[in-house]
C-alpha cells in the first residue's frame, strides 16, 4: 500500500518535472527575444534616470538631481502632469467605454454588417491621416469646420483651433478618441465573438429577458480577461499621449496647452539630448501608469 | 437555405427583437459615417488634382478625381536610389517574418503562461503587464547598442528579430487562452498528450478569434517597421520610408502625401478583412452546430 503510494508520488513527480521543461521550452523562443530586446534595454535604462547623459559621453551619475529639478522647478513638466490627467481622465474612459459598447453593438450586427462596422470604427487606428484633421480643424476659412460653422452663422469668425490654447487640447482629445478603438476594441470584438452561444439559450431558458440583461449576466462576466486586457491598452494609450498633438498642433504647442508628459520626454530626449533627464520623466509616468494600472485592475476584480 | 439556420440559431435567444437589432445598425450607421468621414476625406484628396485643393467653399468630393498623385507617387519613389521593387520586397519579406513568428512566439508563451503549472509563471505574466506600461527613449538607445552588439546593424535581422516577441501579442492569446476550462487540458493530458500536442493540436484551435486579431496586430506592426536607425543601406530599406520620401514636404505635395497614406492603408485592411471574414465565418458556423 505505502509503496504503491510511493511510487505513484513518483511518477506524478516525474510528471510534474516533465510538465516544467515541456513550459520552459516552450516559452524559451519568445522568452529569448523578449528578454534581448526587451527586458534588457528596460534594466539598462531604468537607471539612467539618476545620471547626465548626453548620448556622446558616459552617463554621469548625478542622484536625485534631476528628479528634484522636475518637481521643483520645471514648470512645464507640472503643467504636463496636469495636461496628462486632463488628456488622461477624458479620453481614458470614455474611449474604454466606447471600445466595449461598440464591439457589443457590432455583436448584435448580422455577420457581414460585423465585418464593415468593425472595419470602420478599427481604420482609424491603423491610417495616418493627421494632414486630414488638420484641414479639417484648420484656422482659416478653407478649414472644413470652420467652413460648416461659419455656413450654419453658429461662429461669425473662423477659429483658430489649431493654435488657440482655449480649443487645442479639445482638438487633440477628439482626435485621439477617433484613434483610439484599437488593439482593446479589436480583442473585445473577437472575446463576444468567442462566447458560447449555448450560454445564451442557458439563460434564455432561465429566464433572460433582453439584450441588457444578457449583457449583464452571462456577456460581460465571460469577457473579464478581454476586458483587463482592453484596460491595461487604454490606459497606454491615454497616458502616453503625444505623436496625435505633436502632429496636430506643432510642437511646442501654444502656452504648451497640448504639452503631455510624454511629449515633455520628447523634447528632452529627441531634442535637446538629455537622455537622462528625458529617462527621469518616463520614469515618473511609469509610476503613474502603474498606479492607474493597479487601480484599475482592482475595480476591475472587484465587480465578480 | 443558410438565412433558415440563422433564424434558428437567433430565435434561441432571449429577446433578441429585430426592431432592437434595426435600431442599433441605425446608431452605428450614423457614429460610422462620422468614424469614416476623415479616412473618406484622404482618398478624396489622394485623387483630387492640384488644382481643387484651393476651392472655397472646400468640397467633400474630388470634380474631376484623377490618379496623378498616386502616379506622381510611383514615379517619386522610384526615382530615388534603389528601384521601388526592391522596397517592396524587402517590406514583403520583414512583414511575413515577422508577423509569422510573431503568431508562433506568442501562441506558445501565452498557452503555458495561462495554463501550464511552473514555478515563475506568475512573475512572468506580470513582468509582461509592466514592460508594456513602461515607455522611454532610453530603450531605443539601449536597444541600438544590443543591435549594433549582435552584430546586426545593416542586415534583415535587425528589421525582424526586435519585433518578433511583442509583450502585447502574448498578453492578449493568454488572456483569451485562460478563459478555456483547466478540464479541457487535463483531459487531453490523460490522453497522454504532450504540452507542444496540447497547444497545438486542442488549445489553438478554438483561439481562432484571438489569433487571428493578433495576425492583425502583427501585420499592421510589421508593415509599418521602418528601423531607419538600424539600417542605413538604402538596399535593405521598406516601403514606409520609399513612401515618405516621396511624399516628402512641401504644400505642393499634399496630393501625394495623401496617396502615400492611402496606399500603406491598402494592405493593412486587406489583410484585416480577411483575418475578420475568417473569425466571424467559423464563429458563425460552430454557433450554428450545436
Amino acid at each position: 500500500m505505502k509503496g504503491r503510494r510511493r511510487t505513484v508520488e513518483k511518477k506524478k513527480k516525474a510528471k510534474n518535472k516533465k510538465e516544467n521543461l515541456e513550459c520552459w521550452l516552450m516559452l524559451a523562443p519568445f522568452l529569448l527575444f523578449f528578454v534581448v530586446f526587451t527586458v534588457i534595454p528596460v534594466l539598462i535604462s531604468l537607471p539612467v534616470g539618476f545620471t547626465n547623459f548626453d548620448m556622446i559621453n558616459k552617463p554621469d551619475f548625478v542622484g536625485l538631481s534631476n528628479y528634484k529639478t522636475l518637481f521643483l522647478s520645471d514648470r512645464i513638466f507640472i503643467r504636463s502632469i496636469r495636461v496628462t490627467l486632463i488628456f488622461a481622465i477624458f479620453s481614458g474612459p470614455v474611449s474604454y467605454a466606447l471600445c466595449f459598447f461598440l464591439a457589443w453593438l457590432i455583436n448584435e450586427l448580422p455577420p457581414k454588417l460585423k465585418t464593415i462596422f468593425t472595419l470602420i470604427f478599427y481604420a482609424p487606428s491603423m491610417a495616418n491621416v493627421y494632414t486630414v484633421w488638420q484641414l479639417i480643424f484648420s484656422g482659416d476659412q478653407y478649414g472644413y469646420l470652420n467652413s460648416i460653422l461659419l455656413d450654419l452663422g453658429i461662429i461669425t469668425s473662423a477659429k483658430q483651433w489649431l493654435t488657440d490654447s482655449n480649443y487645442i487640447l479639445f482638438v487633440v482629445i477628439t482626435v485621439q478618441l477617433w484613434i483610439s478603438l484599437g488593439a482593446g476594441f479589436l480583442a473585445l470584438r473577437a472575446g463576444f465573438q468567442n462566447i458560447d452561444r449555448s450560454m445564451y439559450e442557458a439563460g434564455a431558458i432561465e429566464g433572460i429577458k433582453n439584450r441588457w440583461q444578457e449583457l449583464i449576466y452571462i456577456t460581460i462576466p465571460a469577457m473579464k480577461p478581454q476586458m483587463m486586457f482592453a484596460a491595461v491598452m487604454q490606459i497606454v494609450a491615454a497616458f502616453t499621449a503625444d505623436i496625435a498633438g505633436r502632429n496636430l498642433v506643432g510642437f511646442p504647442s501654444t502656452d504648451y496647452a497640448a504639452h503631455t508628459i510624454m511629449t515633455h520626454a520628447f523634447d528632452y530626449g529627441w531634442i535637446r539630448y538629455e537622455m537622462g533627464y528625458s529617462s527621469a520623466i518616463c520614469t515618473v509616468l511609469f509610476i503613474i501608469m502603474f498606479a492607474a494600472n493597479k487601480l484599475i485592475s482592482k475595480l476591475l476584480a472587484k465587480e465578480d | 437555405m443558410s438565412k433558415n439556420k440563422k433564424l434558428k440559431a437567433s430565435s434561441k435567444r432571449a429577446g433578441t427583437k429585430i426592431s432592437g437589432t434595426i435600431a442599433i445598425f441605425v446608431f452605428l450607421f450614423v457614429l460610422g459615417v462620422f468614424m469614416a468621414l476623415p479616412i473618406y476625406l484622404a482618398v478624396v484628396m489622394s485623387i483630387k488634382p492640384s488644382q481643387e485643393w484651393f476651392i472655397f467653399p472646400p468640397k467633400l468630393y474630388a470634380i474631376d478625381p484623377t490618379l496623378d498623385n498616386f502616379r506622381q507617387m510611383f514615379r517619386d519613389a522610384g526615382k530615388l536610389w534603389v528601384p521601388f521593387s526592391r522596397y517592396a520586397a524587402n517590406s514583403f519579406i520583414v512583414t511575413v517574418a515577422v508577423t509569422t513568428a510573431q503568431c508562433f512566439t506568442a501562441s506558445m508563451a501565452a498557452f503555458v503562461l495561462a495554463k501550464g503549472r511552473f514555478k515563475g509563471s506568475k512573475f512572468l505574466n506580470s513582468i509582461i503587464v509592466i514592460s508594456l506600461l513602461y515607455q522611454s527613449n532610453v530603450i531605443y538607445i539601449v536597444q541600438y547598442m544590443v543591435i549594433a552588439k549582435l552584430g546586426m546593424i545593416d542586415t534583415y535581422l535587425a528589421l525582424i528579430l526586435p519585433s518578433v516577441a511583442t509583450p502585447m501579442g502574448v498578453f492578449l492569446m493568454r488572456q483569451s487562452i485562460s478563459q478555456l476550462p483547466d478540464a479541457m487540458i487535463e483531459a487531453a493530458k490523460v490522453d497522454g498528450a504532450d504540452m507542444f500536442r496540447i497547444c497545438w493540436n486542442v488549445v489553438m484551435p478554438n483561439q481562432k478569434p484571438a489569433l487571428m486579431t493578433l495576425v492583425i496586430f502583427a501585420f499592421q506592426a510589421a508593415w509599418n517597421i521602418q528601423a531607419n536607425t538600424y539600417v542605413f543601406n538604402e538596399a535593405l530599406k521598406t516601403l514606409p520610408t520609399a513612401v515618405a520620401q516621396a511624399a516628402a514636404a512641401g504644400i505642393a505635395k499634399q496630393g501625394v502625401a495623401m496617396a502615400a497614406a492611402v496606399f500603406m492603408l491598402i494592405p493593412p485592411v486587406t489583410v484585416f478583412m480577411l483575418a475578420q471574414k475568417n473569425v466571424i465565418e467559423t464563429m458563425a458556423h460552430s454557433g450554428i452546430k450545436d
